[in-house]
């Protein structure tokens, strides 16, 4: 087995001088006139758990298929450790791929399944057999061995498809919609079995995933796409803290989006004029903004302090009436109406045993510092 | 529907039937059963009946099952019919022949079959439909017509040989016409939308994704053929292949038309020993020999199909 190399802890994509183990050069496919991937150019490392994120028809399972060789692109290329794979067929491709049903044979058991490709590649029976032994250890299903895949539930369904995808050791695995199938409970526990499944055999990973949480937890780093497009690459902390447009904010976890103009700046703070804030926003000052032009304010509602009594030397202060509750147990979330109209979302997190909670109807006051805020002009 | 539910007269009539086992489950049940009561085991008594009695110059041609004798009623049966099929090689030969012609036919419509199933079933939508009517469309004109319609095609002066002969293919006509080839032809053309719509109705929800992940594991195409489709599609196989074979092992029009006097086929020698020998009793012991000989294969096949099914 190749020495574990975990590109969680290198970050390769920080270092110019590393060689991507997967390069995706303008690649573009068309189904007639409709370009479900357009354009898109993307470096993949090794050991990588690589998230592409997008809603369906963004084109992230596109993409994903024709790594596998399911389908051939218009134009661009492929290289996969070096090599470039437009002329190689799927069936000769160092790649494996898990369904997002599965996709195991119906007719052949647990065993069977997951032998399958290795006595395709000419691999002995007996060490075959072995091998899968093995793997099935790993996916701990050694007592399911002989069962057919009807007679199984989805979660050990998912880890046979795992498995059986594991087994030749692919220099790269193609997860589409790998968790999409089960219930929220063995969703999590799986995604840590997968990283941890990822980490022991270091095998770079692709996932094609619509859900963010699921991207956050799982992922080295996401690739956010729409639209055939991949618009921002990044680590989660980064796509979620550094969102490069409206539309990866929104996307990656709830946000509050304020519309407003950038005023002149004064020293070391950004002020934008928003009328439907009522104030004008203090944020951190970015480069490359001219004055009057049109920017939208980000604001996660957890960085929203609330407050019955108005904070002193807070940059951002609004007042405001709740109009809602939601009690989840960690955490409230409250939805507070300013003057403007203006709804904002904001998490509280219920730290107190005895805390008086806030209601309905009060009148409260919303707070965040000026790094809280992020300009996007996209 | 509430309505319908609350009115007391079905209600009553429902609780009054139901005190005799008549529920509206068993209702429906009944009417298959009934039918097959009426319009296949009756017949097949009947059919039982004539073939343990004997000839006689009578009306209707054989002596009576239940005889009043000077005890009272008796019972008069023979198994000399049965007999007689086992003494006389013609039955034993008319068969196995006819076993044979049905089995090959069978063989030459699934081979023929499989691929055009598969390519409809691959078909995009409108394309599809489109072919599947044209697979049913020789049905919208008599099978007596269609199977007429082959002794033109092949006779020695027919389309086939003007054909060849055009082409330069062959010098002097070929003798297709009352052989067993003929018959073949016959069987196989008749009978292959029986073997292309079960395959086609199997094949169509075979789920690509199956292929691809087979694909992706590293089988190549003709390796995926042969370990995931043929497997997968096993229902739809031994389906079609018993609607051939079943309905040729007794095929009496296209052997009497197509075939010459050596094609012998048990449907033809049913034939003559009901009209023209009049021998209503052997005729039928030929008939129950003959399901017999149906029936226990199909029952064994099932079984092992079963089982399979289950480990």
């Amino acid at each position: 087995m190749a020495e574990p190399s975990l590109a969680a802890d290198a970050k390769p994509w920080n270092n110019s001088a590393a060689t991507p183990f997967i390069r995706i050069k303008n690649i573009t496919k068309k189904f007639g006139e409709f370009a479900a991937v357009d354009d898109i150019t993307l470096d993949i490392y090794k050991g990588e758990l690589f998230c592409l994120l997008g809603g369906s028809g963004c084109g992230k399972s596109t993409l994903l298929r024709m790594l596998a060789g399911f389908e051939a692109p218009t134009s661009g290329s492929i290289e996969i450790d070096g090599q470039d794979v437009a002329k190689i067929a799927a069936f000769d491709r160092p790649t494996n791929m898990m369904f997002q049903s599965y996709a195991l044979f119906p007719h052949m058991s647990v065993e069977k399944n997951i032998a399958y490709g290795l006595l395709r590649e000419g691999v002995p029976k007996g060490e075959a057999m072995d091998r899968v032994a093995d793997m099935l250890r790993l996916v701990k299903l050694q007592d399911f061995a002989k069962r057919k895949p009807h007679q199984l539930s989805g979660g050990q369904q998912q880890r046979v498809a795992l498995a059986r995808s594991l087994i030749k050791q692919p220099k790269l695995l193609l997860l589409d919609e790998p968790l999409g199938a089960l219930d929220k409970k063995l969703r999590e526990e799986t995604q840590f079995e997968l990283i941890q499944i990822q980490e022991t055999l270091g095998v770079t990973f692709i996932v094609v995933t619509h859900d963010q949480e699921e991207a956050m937890t799982l992922s080295t780093r996401i690739g956010v796409m729409k639209d055939g497009k991949i618009v921002q690459v990044g680590e989660p902390p980064q796509i979620y803290e550094d969102p490069n447009s409206k539309y990866v904010a929104d996307f990656i976890g709830s946000v509050n989006m304020f519309e407003g103009t950038v005023d002149v700046a004064v020293p070391d703070t950004l002020r934008i004029k928003s009328p439907e804030a009522g104030i004008d926003l203090l944020v951190e000052p970015i480069a490359g903004l001219k004055a009057n032009q049109d920017v939208s304010v980000a604001i996660r509602p957890e960085r929203i302090a609330v407050t019955r009594h108005k904070p002193e030397g807070v940059a951002n202060i609004v007042e405001g009436e709740v109009e809602e509750v939601a009690y989840l147990g960690n955490i409230s979330i409250l939805r507070v109406k300013l003057a403007s109209g203006k709804i904002l979302k904001v998490t509280k997190s219920n730290l107190l045993h005895d805390e008086e909670p806030i209601k309905w109807d009060e009148k409260v006051f919303l707070s965040w510092s000026n790094a809280a805020g992020i300009v996007l002009t996209t | 529907m509430s309505a319908f539910q609350a009115s007391s007269p079905w209600r009553k009539t429902a609780a009054f039937l139901a005190r005799f086992g008549l529920t509206g489950r068993a209702l429906i049940i009944a009417v298959p059963m009934i039918w097959l009561l009426v319009f296949f085991l009756v017949p097949f008594l009947v059919v039982m009946k004539i073939s343990v009695a004997e000839p006689m110059i009578a009306r209707p041609p054989y002596s009576p099952l239940f005889v009043q004798g000077p005890d009272g009623w008796s019972i008069k049966a023979t198994i000399g019919n049965y007999a007689y099929l086992w003494e006389d090689s013609l039955y034993i030969n008319a068969y196995w022949s006819s076993i044979k012609i049905a089995f090959f036919s069978t063989v030459l419509a699934l081979l023929i079959g499989y691929p055009m199933s598969y390519y409809i079933a691959r078909s995009p939508e409108p394309k599809r439909s489109l072919l599947l009517l044209l697979i049913v469309l020789p049905f919208w004109t008599s099978f007596l017509l269609r199977v007429y319609a082959w002794i033109g095609i092949l006779k020695t002066k027919g389309v086939l040989n003007a054909m060849l002969m055009k082409i330069g293919l062959i010098n002097e006509p070929l003798i297709i016409m009352q052989t067993d080839v003929a018959v073949y032809i016959g069987i196989v053309y008749t009978y292959l939308p029986f073997m292309i719509l079960p395959l086609y109705a199997n094949l169509v929800k075979l789920d690509d994704s199956l292929l691809e992940a087979s694909a992706d594991l590293g089988a190549g195409p003709i390796s995926t053929f042969f370990r995931i489709t043929i497997p997968l599609s096993m229902p739809g196989i031994v389906a079609g292949s018993m609607l051939v074979f079943i309905p040729a092992i007794g095929e009496f029009v296209i052997p009497a038309l197509l075939g010459g006097p050596d094609t012998l086929m048990i449907g033809k020698v049913l034939w003559t020993e009901f009209f023209s020998n009049r021998d209503w009793p052997v005729a039928s012991a030929v008939a129950i020999a003959m399901l017999i000989l149906l029936v226990i294969p199909i029952m064994l096949l099932r079984l092992a199909q079963s089982k399979g099914a289950d480990t």
